[in-house]
């Protein structure tokens, strides 16, 4: 079992299925009267969060005291950081708190990796700049998983900024080892050149979003990074959401089959309209849901056993 | 499944082999099983099996059909899965966690008949009946094992033993059902020769 979550690089084939597998387990727990397995009792696991979030926060919590571990929530305003402590100084002020694991949450792409040589226990990235965003992606194939029954031979458009999402990138390791195809879709300037050949080999790119929704099986919205509207990736939000945004015509012309996930949160009428965020397709709720299930599994995995 | 597996993971080199239990002896045992919580709960009313993975939930299912057969009553079969309950986590790798299947109608206000193959150290039962107990509310729990190999560690006894089998700690009993194994057998490795 491996001992960090950093990348959705760091899973083969057969640990992203026994993740899913173990998450399948874990939702059901969710169902009953006592929703608390013993597995962590005793272990501490550290949110470690220099960004605003959450639902990826709440539901890391949420998925460690359902197994019985400890949480000890860290977020940076209030705390030491900004009487100017860098990260390694509170990476070993953790560590002297014994924590199993920390789980971490930075604005610097990388930040999770550089902690992961710091610290004793299992690190899992929650998110680092724009570069990767793991357990979203498991539960992205989880959600994929539980409500088309497969993943190998899925076809998956990732619509929106590309270039600026964590999301994404886990989405398109995770997806390719699992034996989905991606197509990447957004606008020329927040697509990264050669970013195909970069990531995973056989990963498509279109401009044209309507040219591909009629043959793919999910369509992932990205969310419109606010922060970004001005700095001229595109002429306007209004021009944005008629080429890029999901609505209700565009919803129709997808397969009958075929969903919608979104890993909020979302700007209603800018890449996705009320009428599809709402609609049967759209997997938006259970994502969340989901996603404790998932990182129960994860959290299971990495601290359950002794792996070191 | 003897507890704990990891333990019994290697026998020793050139072990001696002995048959406790042949196929025809297995299904003489299940049968007699069977008729025991027949008689001892008074036809199977509002009686639940739960089998213990990996071989307690074939041997679950067993009960179950030979009940129906000797007196015409369904009694309701499901697997409780006791990985995350179990008191060793931290000292193996991680284990796999397995499915957790209850009965349609529950096991609230029922007498539940935990099922396993080896009764050894009782680890394993403790283990499920604190899952059991996060489950649900039964009215009373029973257990029924194959093969009782004695060693117990906690205070903890079976209601219905198909085989006991004085054993000396340094032996190993390996139970094998057609269902998972291919063959019904009971044997033990590393006992005296016979």
């Amino acid at each position: 079992m491996i001992r960090h979550l950093l990348s959705g690089a760091d899973l083969d084939a057969a640990t992203a299925t026994q993740i899913l597998d173990t998450a399948a387990e874990m939702a059901t727990v969710a169902g009953r009267e006592v929703k608390k397995l013993p597995a962590l009792r005793g272990r501490t696991v550290v949110n470690l969060f220099y960004e605003d979030s959450t639902r990826t926060r709440i539901s890391f919590e949420a998925a460690a005291k359902r197994l019985s571990a400890d949480v000890i929530n860290f977020s940076a305003k209030g705390s030491s950081v900004t009487k100017g402590e860098s990260l390694k100084d509170t990476a070993l002020t953790l560590q002297a708190m014994g924590a199993d694991a920390v789980v971490v949450r930075h604005p610097a792409s990388g930040a999770p990796h550089r902690l992961a040589n710091w610290v004793d226990g299992s690190v899992v990235n929650a998110g680092d700049g724009t570069h990767e965003h793991p357990t979203q992606a498991l539960l992205d194939a989880y959600t994929m998983r539980s409500r088309l029954g497969r993943l190998a031979g899925l076809h998956v458009a990732i619509v929106g900024d590309v270039l600026h999402s964590r999301v994404a990138r886990s989405n398109v390791l995770l997806l390719s080892t699992l034996g989905a195809k991606v197509t990447l879709v957004g606008p020329p300037t927040l697509i990264p050149v050669d970013i195909s050949g970069a990531l995973a080999p056989g990963t498509d790119v279109s401009y044209d979003l309507d040219a591909v929704l009629p043959g793919v099986d999910v369509v992932m919205m990205l969310r419109v990074q606010r922060e970004r509207m001005n700095d001229s990736y595109f002429p306007s939000a209004r021009e944005y959401a008629r080429r890029y945004g999901l609505d209700g015509p565009r919803m129709r012309r997808l397969p009958g089959h075929a969903i919608v996930m979104h890993p909020g949160p979302m700007n209603r009428g800018m890449e996705i309209t009320p009428e599809v965020a709402d609609s049967p397709r759209s997997t938006i709720v259970e994502q969340v849901a989901n996603g404790v299930s998932v990182r129960m599994a994860v959290l299971y995995l990495l601290l359950g056993g002794n792996n070191r | 499944m003897a507890y704990p597996p990891a333990a019994q993971s290697s026998p020793p080199r050139q072990p001696s082999v002995k048959v406790i239990l042949a196929a025809a002896d297995v299904s003489r045992v299940v049968d007699r099983i069977a008729h025991q919580i027949l008689e001892k709960t008074q036809g199977a009313a509002e009686t639940v099996l739960l089998g213990i993975p990996t071989r307690g939930v074939p041997l679950a299912r067993r009960l179950a059909a030979r009940i129906s057969t000797f007196e015409d009553v369904t009694v309701p079969v499901g697997v409780l899965d006791i990985t995350l309950y179990r008191d060793d986590l931290r000292r193996h790798a991680t284990r796999a966690v397995g499915p957790t299947e209850l009965p349609p109608g529950g096991i609230d206000g029922k007498r539940v008949i935990l099922v396993d193959d080896v009764l050894f150290s009782g680890r394993t039962v403790r283990a499920a009946l604190d899952a059991l107990s996060d489950v649900g509310r039964p009215a009373s729990v029973q257990l029924a094992v194959l093969v009782d190999r004695g060693h117990r560690e906690l205070p903890i006894r079976a209601d219905y033993v198909g085989k006991n089998i004085p054993t000396a700690l340094a032996e190993s009993v390996k139970v094998t059902l057609a269902e998972t194994d291919g063959a019904d057998e009971v044997k033990l490795y590393g006992g005296a020769p016979a």
